[in-house]
């Protein structure tokens, strides 16, 4: 019984996101599992693989870690890495750190909504572009920064956005 | 194998997010070709400090500092300066350049200043070759500690060095360790706080991109000290770069028998884990982080007992900071009473700061305990750019305050921030000018607290977010008589009655404000006016028709196309359209727009 239960969760994850990822998950899943206290380096590797966590991973995760699906859930609203829904394709991570923002992030960070028409958390229709606010990059002395998939631009003003996203349509 | 010239690219956050990655790979292409390959070697180095200028060059062994450099620049920095030995003096960092001579790096007045312990190998060596930190003393304490001394004595160097804790509490580090060495339960834990969650600050980060052994290796003389086999190093995930030097650098020491089984042929085992974190300022607490490390929400929990006698697993455990455990090795190896001899009396050693906002020179710098906020802001930064006024520091992120102009000559050491109002913290310092408005940044640090309450205790969850809202109506102009009472009412009963520090310290900007900018709030409440012409509820921008000579330049710098006019008359601004960003007026050339 256990079995057939276990394996209809595991298709429907490779139906949604395929078979590559949901491999790769499970081999995260093996190399975690032993370690005492690791819930928390398994979710972020779902979040990092899947791009978030629809209630079937998070029920994955429960099933495979032995964990209950309630203390999933608090974990992953506790967090702000994880998300329960997904992001668009260019993720931007505008920095909203003390020295971003005393260098004017508010003002970009105007622009961003209004050039797209979202507001902080959401993504634009066409699922191309999502708003994710963030706290300090790291890269300070470069503020105001923002990052899109990962690559980093600083030194902005609200003139350099039209540019910036221009690169990513 | 021996080299002539070393060329030191800087591989940290700030100069790779500015582009260094190319640039180095540009000297890697270039040096081989001008056939130096074997002469001259092109090391990626950790951060030096000078994040502003970045991405930062500096060639060895001449110390010539290259700044904002970019890769068209290599083919002519590799023909002039590394083949015929001429630095080509127009793309070196201005302030070492001298009318006849370059000075070395050291004696500009960004470092001469400054004094590097916890950051000496940061821009020094490859953080990612484990030979270049031994080479620079790299486990050499741990050898000695295992050696030579006996656990009571590894103590005792530490409690004499004066050490204090850098992650914000500023606990004396010897007198920590000798806790937990006294507790008869085990096994025992040594974790290292690696959570920099206060917003603006790089420090840690810096040091676990830069110098990775030297946290390492102290957390192994943390674990001979106290009698632990293992360690958990705690790091935000949002430090990639930071995470994946780490890995690299456990993997090495492995390798090397620096950690693991029986090192040193001494018996003691110690090996280290690393554990992510997931985004919650929280968990930079110290009861937070430990039940995050076991995968759990990081929720604080009441002290006593404290992590020494029951941490991870219900275990004695120490925590300390990342910057802590960087000054343990040059202690073990120069004595307690050498690192005592530097600072003031109640707080020895340097202090890490990650120096930014309205300064010139923002980036990285370490100096003695004592050095005054003015030598820090004016010397070390530069100033402040744009000939623009100098309004407040603030300094201890969300739980600090600010320190205005009256207090620059304040020596930083632990005890005279905190009789100002502020607190040392982990070592942000954002300097604010005259354009920064000390109401909306009591804002901007609420919501911050807001926004990273756990909700576990309602003092926290519920105070706070009442003190935001009293601000919210400040800032947007429909402020009343009272409410700067109620602020302070507000403040009071949180401080004294929240569960963990988040709670305790959160109303500290609000009161630092206050303290030193109560006429700031009070134009707001009173004669709705923002003083700085932030608010922006409660200014707007207009355009002089006297002055404006119809050019089109703002309307067509204006990013949201709130400017409108046709050649010959006086433009107008959409005020509903308009975002106050004031673009328009940095560029209208006749002086036209104004706040008001
Ligand atoms: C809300 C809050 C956030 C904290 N964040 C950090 C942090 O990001 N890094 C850190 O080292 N300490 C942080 N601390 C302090 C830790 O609780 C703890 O005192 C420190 O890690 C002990 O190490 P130390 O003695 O070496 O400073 C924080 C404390 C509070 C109350
Ligand atoms: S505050 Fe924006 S990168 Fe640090």
């Amino acid at each position: 019984m256990q079995g057939m239960k276990e394996a209809s969760l595991e298709e429907k994850l490779v139906e949604k996101f395929g078979k590559d990822k949901v491999e790769k998950f499970k081999k995260s899943i093996e190399d975690y599992r032993e370690i005492p206290g690791s819930l928390i380096a398994v979710m972020n590797d779902a979040q990092e693989i899947f791009g978030y966590l629809p209630i079937e991973v998070q029920l994955f995760i429960s099933q495979e870690m032995k964990v209950p699906l309630t203390e999933i859930f608090g974990i992953s609203t506790f967090y702000s890495r994880f998300t329960l829904k997904p992001s668009g394709k260019y993720k931007i991570n505008l920095c909203m750190g003390t020295a971003c923002y005393v260098r004017g992030a508010a003002m970009l960070l105007e622009k961003i909504k209004e050039k797209l028409g979202i507001e902080v958390g959401e993504t634009t229709e066409d699922g191309k572009f999502s708003l994710e606010p963030t706290r300090c990059l790291g890269a300070c002395a470069l503020a105001p920064v923002m990052m899109i998939n990962g690559e980093v631009f600083g030194r902005l003003t609200p003139n350099d956005v039209d540019e910036i996203l221009k690169k990513f349509e | 194998m021996l080299y002539r010239s070393h060329v030191m690219v800087c591989g940290g956050t700030g100069c790779t997010s500015s582009g260094s990655d190319e640039v180095a790979e540009r000297f890697i292409e270039e040096i081989k070709k001008a056939g130096l390959d074997k002469e001259i070697l092109v090391v990626r180095t950790g951060c030096f400090g000078l994040c502003e200028l970045g991405p930062v060059v500096v060639v060895y062994p001449e110390g010539v500092f290259y700044s904002r450099v970019k890769p068209e620049y290599v083919p002519e920095i590799v023909e002039e300066h590394l083949l015929k030995g001429r630095p080509v003096r127009k793309y070196i960092y201005g302030e070492s350049l001298e009318e006849k001579a370059i000075k070395p790096l050291e004696e500009t007045p960004f470092f001469r200043k400054q004094r590097r312990i916890a950051l000496r190998n940061c821009g020094v060596i490859n953080p990612e070759d484990i030979r270049e930190a031994i080479a620079f003393d790299g486990y050499k304490a741990l050898a000695k500690v295992l050696t030579e001394m006996t656990p009571e004595q590894v103590i005792e160097e530490v409690k004499k060095s004066g050490l204090r804790g850098r992650g914000g509490g500023g606990f004396p580090t010897g007198v920590k360790w000798e806790f937990a060495y006294k507790q008869k339960e085990t096994p025992k834990y040594v974790v290292c706080n690696a959570d920099e969650g206060d917003p603006g600050a790089f420090m840690d980060r810096s040091i676990l991109e830069g110098d990775p052994h030297s946290v390492l290796e102290a957390m192994a003389i943390a674990g001979y000290a106290i009698g632990a086999n293992h360690g958990y190093i705690y790091v935000r995930a949002e430090y990639p770069l930071a995470v994946k030097r780490l890995k690299i650098a456990i993997q090495q020491a492995r390798e090397y028998g620096l950690l693991g089984k029986d090192i040193f042929g001494t018996g003691f085992d110690f090996d280290i884990e690393i554990r992510l974190g997931a985004g919650a300022f929280v968990c930079g607490e110290e009861t937070a982080l430990l039940n995050s490390i076991m995968g759990k929400r990081g929720e604080p929990r009441p002290r006593p007992p404290f992590p020494a006698v029951k941490g991870v697993w219900g275990k004695p455990t120490i925590i300390n900071n990342v910057e802590t455990f960087a000054n343990i090795p040059p202690i073990i190896l120069n004595g307690g009473e050498w690192f005592a001899s530097i600072g003031t009396e109640k707080s020895k050693g340097t202090k890490v700061f990650a120096l930014t906002g309205k300064v010139n020179n923002t980036g990285l710098i370490e100096v003695p305990m004592g050095t005054t906020l003015r030598e820090i802001i004016y010397e070390i930064g530069g100033g402040i750019p744009g000939g623009k006024k100098f309004k407040a520091v603030q300094i201890g992120g969300p739980s600090g305050g600010c320190i205005p102009a009256e207090l620059l000559d304040t020596p930083i050491d632990y005890d005279s921030l905190t009789s100002a109002g502020a607190m040392m913290g982990s070592g942000g310092l954002v300097v604010m000018d005259e354009d920064t408005c000390m109401v909306n940044v009591a804002k901007f640090f609420l919501e911050f607290t807001v926004d990273e309450s756990c909700g576990k205790c309602a003092p926290c969850r519920i105070g706070t977010k009442r003190m935001l809202e009293l601000l919210d109506k400040i800032t947007s102009g429909k402020g009343e008589e009272g409410d700067i009472e109620k602020l302070e009412e507000l403040a009071k009963t949180i401080k004294a009655t929240a569960l963990c520090g988040l709670g305790q310290t959160a109303p500290n900007p609000v009161l630092s404000t206050l303290r030193y900018f109560r006429h700031e709030y009070e134009a707001h409440i009173k004669e709705k006016r923002c003083p700085a012409g932030v608010c922006t509820a409660l200014l707007s921008f207009v355009i002089d028709p006297e002055k404006c000579k119809a050019c089109g330049i703002c309307a067509k710098n204006c990013p949201v196309g709130a400017i409108f006019g046709k050649p010959k008359t006086p433009y107008v601004i959409d005020q509903e359209k308009c975002i106050k960003c004031g673009t328009c007026i940095d560029k209208c050339p006749f002086g036209a727009i104004y706040k008001k």
